[in-house]
């Protein structure tokens, strides 16, 4: 065992921790954190791989960008900050059966297949200069296509999470014409009065700029408290 | 240095990940078992890239283009999520059951009852 063999079970075993307590913690915020760990330790694999360049870009996009692109994702949707026991679903012992599977089937087939071979690694410092040379001699018109790809996924994330007036306007049809819709969205039929509070106030979101004043009068205490509701949303967000 | 530790490392990584996708709730925690899944992919990409010595360094330039496409990934995912929250009220993916068999079925038998 070399000393670069040692290094990198040591990064493996911090990489596989990590990432089991990233699907077994109960905090999600921890979870969060944890994947941290292990893409930081990855990182190191790609290092003693000598592929240095894979590595800062995994540390730059993935620890700096997706992480944090999570961390909001679990702001907005005000997920629990604290300990909740109800992260794991039901079916965890199939799932553990599952991966248990998989993961006993892979590691005896590569064991079988890969016993012999070693990897040979020249030099300390990776082939940055290599990987920017194949990039954009070799590589070109992937590249390009993924700028598109990246390009299209911007528009697509913008479209979707944009709240426009004309969303708003039927769903305020919705609410006042036929209340029985307004909070059975989710068709288990299950009335929940948060979700009906939610879809109200999102509802009136569109409606309280642009048609308040012709607002019927029996509306107005309701209108006053949906919207009520909403500025309580947007300072709780 | 032996090519069973990265192969290892990726397959035990990789089965983490499937775990979390099958038995966690909340969506955003699901896509981060998908994040673990990819990376498990990359570092099998690298390793095999190193084990062979790839010229063009192929494997290397697919981990950066998976990199990439797995930020929008969950860039688009995290949109979807969020899309899901602000219309339903929760991030659970087990509460989501409206293109589920069961009514389908439910619908099935109330229509053969009526």
């Amino acid at each position: 065992m070399t000393g670069v063999e040692i290094l990198f079970a040591l990064l493996g075993a911090v990489a596989v921790a990590a990432a089991l307590l990233v699907v077994g913690s109960p905090n999600l915020v921890h979870s969060a954190l944890w994947l941290v760990v292990t893409l930081g330790a990855l990182a190191g694999c790609y290092l003693l791989l000598t592929a240095e360049f894979v590595a800062w870009v995994q540390v730059l996009i993935y620890v700096g960008a997706v992480v944090v692109l999570l961390l909001f994702g679990l702001m907005l949707t005000r997920a629990p900050i604290g300990y909740s026991a109800e992260l794991t679903s039901g079916n965890r012992w199939a799932a553990a059966i599952v991966a248990g599977a998989t993961g006993g089937t892979l590691v005896t087939v590569i064991v079988e297949a890969f016993r012999r071979e070693y990897v040979e690694l020249h030099g300390v410092a990776g082939p940055s200069r290599g990987i920017g040379e194949t990039i954009f001699r070799y590589w070109v018109l992937p590249f390009e296509i993924l700028s598109v790809l990246l390009l299209a996924a911007l528009v697509g994330a913008v479209v979707l999470s944009r709240r426009t007036p004309d969303e708003a306007r039927p769903a305020t049809d919705a609410t006042v014409g036929a209340p029985g819709l307004a909070g059975g969205g989710d068709g288990t039929g299950r009335p929940s009065g948060g979700e009906r509070l939610g879809a109200e106030s999102g509802a009136v979101t569109g409606s309280a700029d642009a048609a308040a004043p012709t607002m019927p009068a029996q509306e107005g205490d309701r209108t006053l408290s949906a919207s009520q509701s909403t500025r309580s949303q947007r300072a709780a967000r | 240095m032996h090519l069973l530790y990265p192969l290892v490392l990726s397959a035990l990584l990789f089965s983490i990940g499937i775990y979390g996708v099958l038995a966690r709730r909340n969506a955003i925690l699901v896509l981060m078992s998908v994040e673990l899944m990819l990376n498990a992919v990359n570092l099998n990409l690298v390793a095999f890239d190193v084990w062979l010595g790839d010229r063009l360094h192929a494997g290397q330039v697919f981990t950066l283009y998976v990199i990439t496409i797995a930020a929008a990934e969950i860039g688009l995912g995290l949109a979807i999520v969020l899309l899901v929250f602000r219309q339903r009220e929760t991030a659970d993916v087990d509460a989501l059951r409206d293109l589920g068999e069961r009514q389908y079925e439910a619908a099935l038998e109330s229509d053969r009852a009526g």
